[in-house]
């Protein structure tokens, strides 16, 4: 486990906000030199904190309508085999994420689609097919903010 | 509208945001110059809106994820509102989420064990104004998280 410090604190929530700003500019703002910095932001890569960058992108404006959650229950298990399911699942393009959880629902998936008929046509041909699927729960997603976390 | 070679920078851009524009030029088989022209007309039109950094929680101690489904008390005009409100007031809380469906808003919530959680969930989560239910789901992995959109 890593331990911060005040300014890794700092700069992984800069960075969290805006993966684009150099270390020069990190380093002014947070009174450290341009080295000094680097080698802070390195360090958080090399130890797994910052996992890597994520290009935000505007869904709409690429066509991308809707989104909706789905908890996936697996239906006959034990005879599935989870690997497969996780396989298939992982390969429709429009499923963002697939979360193994406990509880009400075995999966949950993040899905694109460009508006109701289209999700539609995602969730009949592509994911009730997956082998093992049972019941699922649709939600569709209005709002969505990420917070900072507990980084000060 | 995007033609083809917007749609092949998006692809390859989203599956590697380190890349310089030289490189991801040449992944695209485009000059350097058209990269760079076509990445700046998506940022003004604001089709690309940024880059940032992905934090592994884990790796800072954080090792239980539960994602909370919330149904609010809707005869309570502001449930939203003042929900939301206090969800955010919570460090540990990384993600809100509201939907159309059974579930109202969802929160990720991390904490560093079993023991910091069920603390966090008496505490904080419980004490959450307007909860009607709530449901939790434990993460146990994640099999796919790039959040790529299929452009």
């Amino acid at each position: 486990m890593t331990e911060l410090d005040e300014i890794d604190r700092k700069l992984l929530r800069a960075l969290a906000q805006d993966a684009t700003q150099s270390a020069g500019a990190l380093g002014r703002r947070f009174g450290l030199s341009q080295p000094a910095t680097w080698r802070r932001i390195r360090r958080l890569e090399e130890a797994g904190v910052i996992k890597g960058r994520r290009l935000r992108l505007n869904a709409e404006a690429l066509g991308f309508g809707v989104t909706v959650f789905l908890g996936v229950k697996l239906a006959r298990k034990g005879r599935v085999s989870l690997e497969d399911f996780e396989r298939a699942v992982s390969a429709i393009p429009e499923v963002q994420t697939v979360e193994h959880v406990l509880g009400l629902y075995d999966y949950r998936l993040r899905v694109v689609a460009r508006d109701l008929a289209d999700f539609e046509r995602v969730l009949r041909r592509r994911i009730m097919t997956l082998p093992g699927a049972g019941e699922v729960e649709a939600n569709v997603l209005l709002s969505e903010e990420r917070l900072p976390g507990p980084i000060g | 509208m995007l033609d083809d070679i917007d749609r092949r920078i998006l692809r390859h851009y989203q599956a590697d945001p380190s890349l310089s524009a030289t490189e991801l030029a040449e992944r695209c088989r485009i000059t350097s110059g058209v990269c760079w022209r076509r990445i700046e007309k998506m940022q003004a039109a604001g089709i690309i809106q940024g880059q940032e950094a992905v934090i592994d929680w884990a790796a800072l101690g954080f090792a239980v994820e539960v994602s909370l489904r919330v149904t609010l008390d809707k005869t309570q005009p502001r449930a939203f509102d003042d929900f939301i409100g206090a969800a955010r007031k919570v460090p540990e809380v990384i993600e809100i989420q509201t939907f159309l469906g059974r579930v109202d808003v969802r929160l990720s919530v991390i904490a560093r064990d079993m023991a910091h959680y069920q603390q966090l969930y008496r505490d904080r989560i419980l004490t959450l104004p307007h909860i009607a239910d709530i449901e939790a789901l434990m993460h146990i992995a994640r099999l796919k998280r790039d959040e790529v959109l299929p452009v």
